[in-house]
């Protein structure tokens, strides 16, 4: 069973997660149970920064849920991901008012310098992923672009050169 | 803030807090006065332009001149006007300042608060005047608009339940508990001929009676808040700007359903909302809104907020429910429908943010009060997010049967880059578009629906000579091909096999065939889809076949995008004006342009990715589309 593949390096992020949950109070025999189950998502994707299969496990474990409720539902919303993502995600809204201003463009020249597609593998160096994105709400600034968790509005294709270049220097 | 555990402590807490608003509510226009409101607006547009460190700033020089006692800084909602933010506006001078950075608080202090002088470099230009305005009663993005779902954002501080009751907040709940039997409650927002903000109108007075009669051992009542429409974003700045108006109104839909629990499903990318929306929530439970024995009444209400995790679908409300219970957000057929079996099989009645947002101002002043609102199908205002080619970016609340000529030329400033307008799309990915022609069209669901588009939840998609319709209409059907939940075959492989044609439309592959095809084969989708996903999703593709077919056929026939949008159909040149500056050559991100200086550039095609870089560094204009 996968409980014996946990990885120790990570045992205090499951130990957050533990925690998490323990707070919920779930018990077996609660029908309702499932009810927790994104809001848990969310927290063990806020801890581990994705969801691979072994947080999967635990949380459906933790919660008495079979695994495969848990794989489904990871499946199914954008925005859980099962694989790493880079320590800067960069997000690029292609919502409607966005794409009419031009938000594509701002995506190529995003993908085209950093050498990686969108929603694929993070940059060889680990700093950045790219990701579309459909509206943030901030349609009065379009197009715009997300860095983890900062907005910048009226992107240009070569703002964002300038926006990436600001964070290489960070490291 | 004490408990408020009566409606005489209501009272004496609005004695207590309506001082707070005094000089935002007053006469307006007085430079002169000592004390003064500076509201800042903290939407999430607004954040991204730094307005957090411009309120920061604010503060720190209002203390370090020692005027904290008669001047405030407040953070306030989303004034609407997002295009020009961040907004700054002072009360009670009623000066409306824009894009003001966090620097420029320095000149607002000391000229403004201290020398009690106009900043005229920060006052909003008129577009149409072409002139600096000193009274924000003059803005004519504000002039034709009336606020009621949106009447406490620009002007309380969301985060302050003291504000809140300081402009009658919580009298309407109130006035239901004490005054008025459920029945009157449901009878008084049917009156009011309130119909659903979330899409499809359905009026929610019969909504809640419907709930109201259910006999069931649990009720939910929900908020649908999760604003799917890209390009929408008046759920987002009422949740962020008026929080407690929600929970106001989700309580009193308890009260006339019978219902104990409430829940907020609001989308994961919201994270501002989220965390306002969860302090008034927290707020109100304190104060003794929420929770058991409200204001010492025997009604207990609480509210839950629920994450959503990225998914359009989830906006149907089968499958938002699907979603609460932690299962994949997959719609189901109705019936039966959520008043009968909803949330965990109880009966669930389920409302959009703005639909609840009007619902307190119905129940004070009164159904006959709204209902004098608006258009004979249609009453009340709405909310419009006004995006695209237009100038004024934003929010727009204006009554029922206005025109899209005032909401796009009076409100929103016409178009931008002086370019000329083509069409709007309303309704977003389910919704198709109105033209020219329609411009004078007093807008309500009746009139949308007979000319083929739809209210939806209110995007205003504004589009000019260079947005081309059919890339319009594969933006939209990549949207749903992408957000297709797959449990239906004619939407998860209908939806794809149109998408396919379209990309071969806007290659140049397209053949004449195609486009009948396209229009059989979308019928086919609106009439077999499960759920409204599919069932709308050839909406975009039946309106610009019907309205812009010539488009389609210039890129099928002549192999032409009259628009310059679709790239595989032109190709950028050079010409003759070039005086080889050399400035394109040194924009060009893939070091397509050489030419010697003073002599003509040329753009080597293999390598040109048509970025469009050149076009815009060019002072001569020399670079074409052909
Ligand atoms: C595909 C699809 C997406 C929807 N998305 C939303 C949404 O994001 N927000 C919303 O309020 N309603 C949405 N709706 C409408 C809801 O199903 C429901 O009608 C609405 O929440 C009811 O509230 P109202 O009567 O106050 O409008 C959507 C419907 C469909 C078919
Ligand atoms: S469409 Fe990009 S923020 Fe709304």
């Amino acid at each position: 069973m996968c409980k014996n593949s946990l990885s120790p390096a990570l045992a205090d992020k499951f130990a957050a997660l533990e925690a998490y949950i323990a707070d919920l109070n779930i018990t077996r025999d609660d029908a309702r149970r499932r009810g927790r189950l994104i809001q848990v998502l969310h927290r063990a994707q806020q801890i581990f920064g994705y969801l691979p299969r072994e947080v999967q496990c635990f949380v459906a474990e933790k919660m008495y849920l079979q695994e495969a409720d848990v794989s489904g539902v990871v499946s199914f919303y954008n925005y859980f991901t099962t694989k790493p993502k880079g320590k800067y995600c960069i997000n690029v809204c292609l919502g409607t008012a966005c794409y009419v201003k031009g938000a594509e463009k701002v995506l190529s020249e995003i993908e085209r310098v950093l050498g990686v597609k969108a929603d694929t593998n993070p940059t060889e160096d680990g700093l950045f992923s790219v990701s579309a994105l459909r509206c943030v709400g901030a349609c009065g600034l379009a197009p715009v672009v997300m860095v983890n968790e900062k907005v910048y509005g009226k992107v240009t294709p070569a703002m964002a050169v300038e926006i990436i270049n600001e964070y290489k220097q960070r490291g | 803030m004490e408990k408020i555990l009566s409606r005489e402590a209501l009272c004496s807490a609005y004695e207590h807090c309506k001082g707070m608003l005094a000089l935002r509510c007053s006469a307006p226009h007085d430079i002169q006065s000592a004390k003064k409101d500076i509201l800042c607006c903290g939407g999430t547009g607004c954040h991204a332009s730094n307005s957090k460190e411009l309120m920061d700033n604010l503060r720190n020089l209002i203390r370090e001149k020692g005027l904290e006692d008669d001047v405030r800084v407040i953070q306030t909602g989303c004034f609407g006007f997002c295009a020009a933010g961040p907004i700054v506006k002072v009360m009670p001078d009623n000066v409306f300042y824009t894009q003001v950075m966090p620097e420029d608080a320095v000149e607002i202090v000391e000229k403004h608060i201290v020398g009690k002088e106009l900043v005229e470099r920060l006052l909003y230009v008129e577009p149409l005047l072409n002139e600096r305005l000193h009274d924000y009663a003059k803005m004519s993005f504000y002039a034709k608009q009336q606020r009621i779902a949106l009447r406490n954002c620009g002007l309380i501080d969301p985060e302050s339940i003291e504000e809140y009751i300081a402009h009658d907040g919580y009298q309407a709940l109130a006035k239901c508990i004490f005054e008025m039997t459920p029945a009157d409650v449901v009878k008084t927002v049917l009156d009011s001929g309130l119909r659903g903000r979330g899409g499809a109108g359905f009026p929610t007075g019969r909504k809640w009676d419907i709930a109201a009669k259910v006999n069931a051992p649990e009720k939910y009542i929900v908020c649908n808040a999760d604003e799917g429409d890209p390009g929408a974003f008046m759920d987002r700045s009422i949740m962020e700007g008026d929080p407690h108006s929600v929970i106001e109104a989700m309580t009193i839909g308890a009260y006339a359903i019978g219902a104990h629990q409430g829940l907020v499903y609001i989308r994961a990318e919201y994270p501002l909302a989220v965390s306002r929306l969860q302090k008034a929530i927290d707020d109100a439970r304190a104060t003794g809104l929420l929770g058991n024995n409200i204001f010492g009444s025997d009604f207990n209400f609480d509210i839950e907020i629920k994450l959503g995790a990225g998914a359009f679908v989830c906006g149907e409300e089968t499958a938002l429910i699907h979603s609460m219970e932690g299962q994949r957000g997959e719609p189901t057929t109705k019936p039966p429908f959520p008043a009968v079996s909803g949330y965990w099989e109880m009966s669930t009645n389920v409302n959009n943010v703005e639909t609840y947002a009007n619902v307190p101002q119905i129940l004070l002043k009164g159904a006959e009060w709204y209902s004098s609102i608006g258009t004979a199908d249609s009453k009340g205002t709405k909310v419009f997010a006004l995006a695209g080619q237009v100038n004024n970016v934003g929010l727009v609340e204006v009554p029922m049967g206005t025109t899209l000529r005032e909401i796009i030329y009076e409100i929103g400033g016409g178009i931008s880059g002086g370019r000329e307008f083509k069409a709007v799309q309303t309704g977003g990915p389910s919704g198709g578009c109105i033209t020219k022609e329609n411009l004078d069209l007093p807008i309500d669901y009746a009139n949308l629906g007979k000319i083929g588009s739809m209210m939806g939840s209110g995007g205003m998609i504004v589009l000019s000579d260079q947005d081309c319709m059919v890339a319009m209409a594969k933006f939209y059907l990549g949207f749903t091909v992408d957000e297709s939940c797959g449990k239906c075959t004619p939407c998860r492989i209908g939806t794809r096999r149109m998408l396919e044609m379209l990309e071969k439309i806007c290659d140049g592959n397209g053949t004449m065939e195609m486009l009948d095809d396209l229009e059989r084969l979308a019928e086919t989708i609106r009439d077999t889809a499960l759920c409204g996903l599919g069932q709308t999703a050839p909406n975009p593709i039946l309106s610009t076949l019907r309205f812009f077919r010539d488009e389609y056929v210039a890129h099928v026939r002549d192999k032409k995008c009259p628009a310059g949008t679709c790239q595989k159909l032109y190709q950028l040149t050079i010409t003759d004006a070039c005086i080889g500056c050399t400035k394109c050559a040194r924009h060009c991100p893939v070091d397509a342009i050489r030419g010697e200086i003073k002599k003509l550039h040329v753009i080597d095609q293999s390598k040109c990715i048509k970025c469009g870089a050149c076009i815009e560094n060019c002072p001569k204009n020399a670079i074409v589309k052909e």
